[in-house]
């Protein structure tokens, strides 16, 4: 595991139009210089938002990948919600510190009706 | 010149870039109101305004990430994110580079902060620009909190930071207005997206106008995350304004959870005398 780095390239990717073409080109060439598991090689390659997101990845930086991969807003979230369920709890990062245990339970732990299908 | 404005603004992505999946009564209303903030900026005759905003990991990562940082340029490009998803095209905005300079050599005698000569402004600056200087044609100077990458800064640093801003503020003879943009309670670009817990929000305004310094430092990162969420660290930017007008209170202008654009959408300005 190495969030950092999974972050780190989707950061420079996210700003540096040279990283993005160089990933459409071919992905293992772009991830030369990132400390990457083949986990997450496959999961930036494919793209799995989900398994990204349960890798621990910040939404401000995962939102812009999912953008540039033409995934629509609701269908990113449905990706990280099928991520959870299928890949369980959030493993590292900033979502971590609290832990993440799916939309209902979240919405029912802080007293609340979830209005997430309100939107 | 002593400081001419300060206020506090949502600056969420989903404000501009989904605006057709809004409630559109509720919608257009905090537009009008965002409006009307930019009249009442415009009548107090700014040279630049200061944007205390919130980074997302568009010019900062976690290989070197500053608490505390200002921009030092003659001009910035943005939005880094797409323009169609934003909803905001891409433009040219001036800065001031020696005004920065000024700036932040007065507020370095009191916080360590890092300048940038480089920056590419995010929805964080952006959005608010988008409202309150529509044109772009007003001096930016930028400043960036770190309220993502923990460790983040104590409250009580953000309220020094404000008001190390305002010392400078009042120290330059151009007219400066600062603008503290983003949170309050949400869980953006997460699975929890629209959330929003307004009640906290409303306690946390309250506090906010009141300019209740004990009130708003009394908040923990741990317990603000679990109740309002990863964007509340994003409250160091009100806490940076409050802080630049100590003693001061404030008025809200507009509140209304808006789940769609993933926050409670906040206008306020704090008085200035
Ligand atoms: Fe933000």
């Amino acid at each position: 595991m190495s969030l950092y780095y999974v972050q780190k390239f989707l950061y420079e990717l996210n700003r540096d139009p040279k990283v993005q073409e160089s990933y459409r080109q071919d992905p293992e060439v772009a991830y030369q210089g990132f400390d990457l598991t083949d986990e997450e090689k496959r999961a930036l390659t494919e793209p799995d938002i989900g398994l990204l997101f349960v890798f621990g990845v910040n939404g401000q930086i995962l939102m812009h990948f999912a953008a540039f991969h033409q995934v629509d807003w609701q269908d990113y979230l449905q990706k990280m919600r099928d991520g959870v369920d299928e890949h369980g709890e959030v493993r590292d990062g900033v979502y971590k510190v609290t832990g993440y245990e799916g939309v209902e339970a979240h919405a029912s732990a802080l007293g609340q009706e979830s209005n997430i299908g309100e939107e | 010149m002593p400081l001419v404005f300060a206020g506090v603004a949502s600056h969420a992505p989903g404000i501009t870039g989904r605006a057709d999946q809004a409630d559109p009564v509720v919608r257009d209303e905090f537009y009008a109101n965002y409006d009307k903030m930019r009249q009442e900026l415009e009548a107090t005759r700014p040279d630049a305004i200061f944007v205390i905003g919130a980074e997302h990991f568009a010019n900062f990562f976690m290989n070197n990430m500053p608490a505390f940082a200002v921009g030092m340029a003659d001009s910035y490009e943005g939005p880094i994110e797409d323009p169609e998803w934003l909803g905001i095209e891409a433009v040219t905005v001036p800065g001031n580079a020696d005004l920065s300079k000024r700036m932040i050599s007065e507020i370095m005698k009191t916080v360590d902060i890092s300048y940038a000569e480089e920056w590419k402004f995010d929805h964080g600056i952006i959005v608010p620009l988008h409202f309150l200087t529509p044109r772009y044609d007003l001096t930016v100077i930028p400043a960036n909190i770190n309220c993502q990458g923990p460790p983040l800064a104590p409250l009580s640093r953000a309220w020094e930071f404000g008001r190390a801003i305002r010392r400078a503020a009042d120290s330059v003879p151009e007219r400066i207005a600062i603008i503290g943009t983003g949170g309050l309670s949400h869980w953006p670009a997460t699975p929890d997206s629209g959330k929003i817990n307004e009640p906290w929000d409303r306690e946390f305004m309250d506090r906010w106008l009141r300019n209740d310094k004990e009130g708003l430092l009394s908040y923990t990162d741990r317990q603000a995350y679990i109740d309002a969420g990863q964007g509340a660290g994003e409250i160091r930017t009100y806490v940076a304004v409050a802080g630049a007008t100590e003693g001061s209170t404030g008025d809200l202008l507009f509140y209304a959870p808006i789940p769609i654009f993933s926050v409670g959408c906040t206008l306020a300005t704090m008085k200035v005398a």
